[in-house]
């Protein structure tokens, strides 16, 4: 009984990881723009295929992960200059439509560039399962989760300590006081959406040795990171870490004690659940309109 | 974006004539434009395409009386569209109902739930409200294929034909009339519901939700109410699809459907009943069009919204009327 509580606690968690990076991306975006990137979800998968692409083309998994991470980011760099920065007057469903048109693209890419197969990343060191509390752990589920802290203590320094980090900040507080004081709200969506792109494509590039990738695995990852970023509250880093965490674990411990078929129901139970009794999120502000 | 709401479906300035008023002059277009268009239609494939515009138009009206009037978005709609049809399947099939029976009880039930599910959702607002229509909608769509036994699971279900009196609806000419005089009533239902006080109401709470309470307005029932309108007049066409192409599948609920009819309706123009149409009509028979270039088909989709929405932000319809408003004043 206490085995199979760790052991889906465990796999719970390394799907929560992955959640809380997505919805980091969501939460990023979200505060430059005001608007949910729908395209979140094709960052994972960029992420994840490019890494199978460049590994294949017989570079070493570092460097190959290394590669694909950037790709990933030149893709949402790409895309914020192309799609999003003509359009960044028009009103918020506007530019939802316009994430939207992007993943459909993207994806319609990925079909082209790769294929319409499942596509797996071997893991980063080794299969061999290990063993703790009497639960069996694969080893990248470990990595899973150094990388996500190693990314969010990274974030931390970046938004805490650096001059853009803040000004990053001070845009999601109050756009025109940031330009005020000569923050280029320009540059913090482009970079936004290359932090974003790049948050993506690192669970996607963790994630593919365990759930393997193809070129339509974005759109669940998507949903589920958006489901994280809201159960948190929407533009709160520390809620979209909690709000990841807390929907892998009750997924993992969903699948394993009610029905594995309906893992992915309970993720969005869950969402409506809080949405209902608790309107802003987790940790969400309470916002009062104005007339 | 609220005030352009208000400013593009404004009735007509005073001294224009009454048949220029979208309520007659629009609405005789179209029942002009669904009555001719036979004359252009050389096969079954033309009129396949035409059921399915129609079809789609009927859902985009009623959602867009919803995001486009009362601001309120919904990322779930499919999830009704869906419901209308496996009920009324499940009803004239595995329950054995005839379907004058089934289809009305299954869009009545849909409405029922829509009224159930609509009270706690539409409290929230903006993004919450997407993630929670979305939530409805995925957790309809994996219900359905989850619950093979009843609904056939992932392969789908196949749908009994309707009949009535002991005659067949069968054939693309009586599908074609049928769902072509659905979509005209239903455009004269919301041109009608849009131009009554509540239709006000509904633009008044886009505009500003608390100086609308404040000047009266009861806002969570007008909101339910539209919620519940579009809720219905989705679950109608999904019945309809569903006993039309014989066949349903848990694709019709999927998320991809419901950001399907959004587009549809943001792509014609919100805030207008035309707009919504001319969106189902455009992005309905593109796919179809797009076919021919096989694999680039998703790509040049996801292309052709990027750059309507960033040309045109308003809508193909509002955009136009604005150039067209422009070039008439000079």
């Amino acid at each position: 009984m206490g085995s199979q509580w760790v052991q889906f606690v465990a796999s719970g968690l390394t799907a929560g990881a992955i959640y809380a990076l997505v919805a980091l991306g969501f939460s990023i975006v979200y505060n430059a723009s005001g608007a949910i990137n729908f395209a979140q979800g094709e960052f994972v998968m960029v992420g994840g295929m490019s890494a199978v692409s460049f590994l294949a083309m017989g570079l070493p998994l570092p460097i190959a992960v290394l590669l694909a991470l950037l790709a990933a980011m030149f893709v949402g760099l790409l895309v914020e200059k192309i799609a999003i920065e003509p359009a960044r007057h028009a009103g918020t469903v506007t530019l939802i439509i316009i994430t939207i048109g992007v993943s459909l693209f993207l994806r319609g890419l990925a079909q082209l560039v790769w294929d319409k197969r499942v596509h797996a990343l071997p893991a980063f060191s080794g299969d061999a399962p290990i063993h703790l509390f009497g639960a069996t752990l694969l080893p990248q589920s470990i990595w899973v989760l150094a990388g996500a802290a190693a990314a969010v203590a990274a974030l931390s320094w970046f938004f805490g300590r650096t001059l853009f980090g803040k000004a990053m900040l001070a845009t999601s507080y109050n756009p025109l006081a940031a330009r005020l004081m000569g923050v280029n709200t320009r540059t913090v969506l482009w970079v936004s959406f290359g932090l974003a792109a790049l948050l993506g494509a690192l669970g996607g590039v963790l994630t593919a040795p365990i759930t393997f990738t193809a070129y339509d695995s974005g759109i669940m990852l998507g949903l589920k990171g958006f489901a994280a970023a809201m159960l948190g509250g929407l533009g709160s880093f520390g809620g979209a870490v909690l709000g990841g965490l807390v929907l892998g674990l009750a997924e993992g411990l969903g699948a394993g004690f009610i029905s594995s078929a309906y893992k992915d129901v309970i993720a969005f139970v869950i969402i409506l659940a809080v949405l209902f009794f608790l309107p802003g999120g987790l940790l969400g502000a309470r916002r009062i309109e104005r007339v | 974006m609220a005030h352009a709401a208000l400013s593009v479906s404004e009735p007509t300035a005073p001294g224009s004539r009454r048949w220029m008023q979208p309520r007659t002059g629009g609405l005789a277009l179209l029942a002009g434009v669904i009555v001719l268009l036979p004359l252009v239609m050389r096969n079954n494939y033309f009129y396949e395409i035409a059921i399915l515009v129609a079809l789609n138009a009927i859902v985009c009206v009623g959602l867009n009386l919803l995001i486009g009037y009362a601001g309120q978005i919904s990322l779930g709609h499919a999830g009704f569209f869906a419901l209308g049809g496996y009920g009324s399947a499940l009803l004239a099939g595995t329950a054995g109902w005839p379907v004058w029976a089934s289809l009305p009880f299954a869009v009545a039930a849909v409405g029922v739930l829509a009224l159930l599910v609509g009270r706690p959702t539409l409290r929230l607002r903006g993004h919450y409200l997407a993630m929670a229509t979305l939530g409805l909608g995925v957790i309809v769509s994996i219900v359905l294929s989850t619950e093979d036994k009843l609904t056939g699971g992932p392969d789908g279900l196949s749908v009994p034909p309707i009949v009535l009196f002991g005659w067949t609806v069968q054939g693309e000419h009586t599908w074609y009339a049928i769902v072509g005089a659905a979509l005209v009533g239903t455009v004269w239902l919301a041109l009608n519901l849009i131009e009554s006080p509540a239709g006000r109401a509904l633009r008044a709470l886009h505009g500003s939700e608390v100086a609308a309470q404040t000047l009266g307005i009861d806002a969570a029932r007008h909101k339910l109410r539209v919620f519940v309108i579009s809720a219905v007049l989705a679950a109608l066409a999904g019945a309809l699809m569903a006993h039309y192409a014989g066949f349903i599948t848990p694709a019709k609920a999927s998320f991809m459907h419901s950001v399907e009819l959004v587009i549809m309706v943001v792509f014609g123009g919100m805030a207008s009943v035309f707009g919504a149409v001319v969106g189902a009509a455009v992005l309905t028979t593109l796919p179809q069009v797009l076919t021919v270039l096989k694999d680039y088909e998703m790509m040049v989709f996801g292309a052709v919204l990027i750059a309507t929405m960033v040309f045109l932000p308003q809508g193909i319809v509002p955009s136009l009327q604005r150039l067209f408003a422009l070039s008439r004043r000079r």
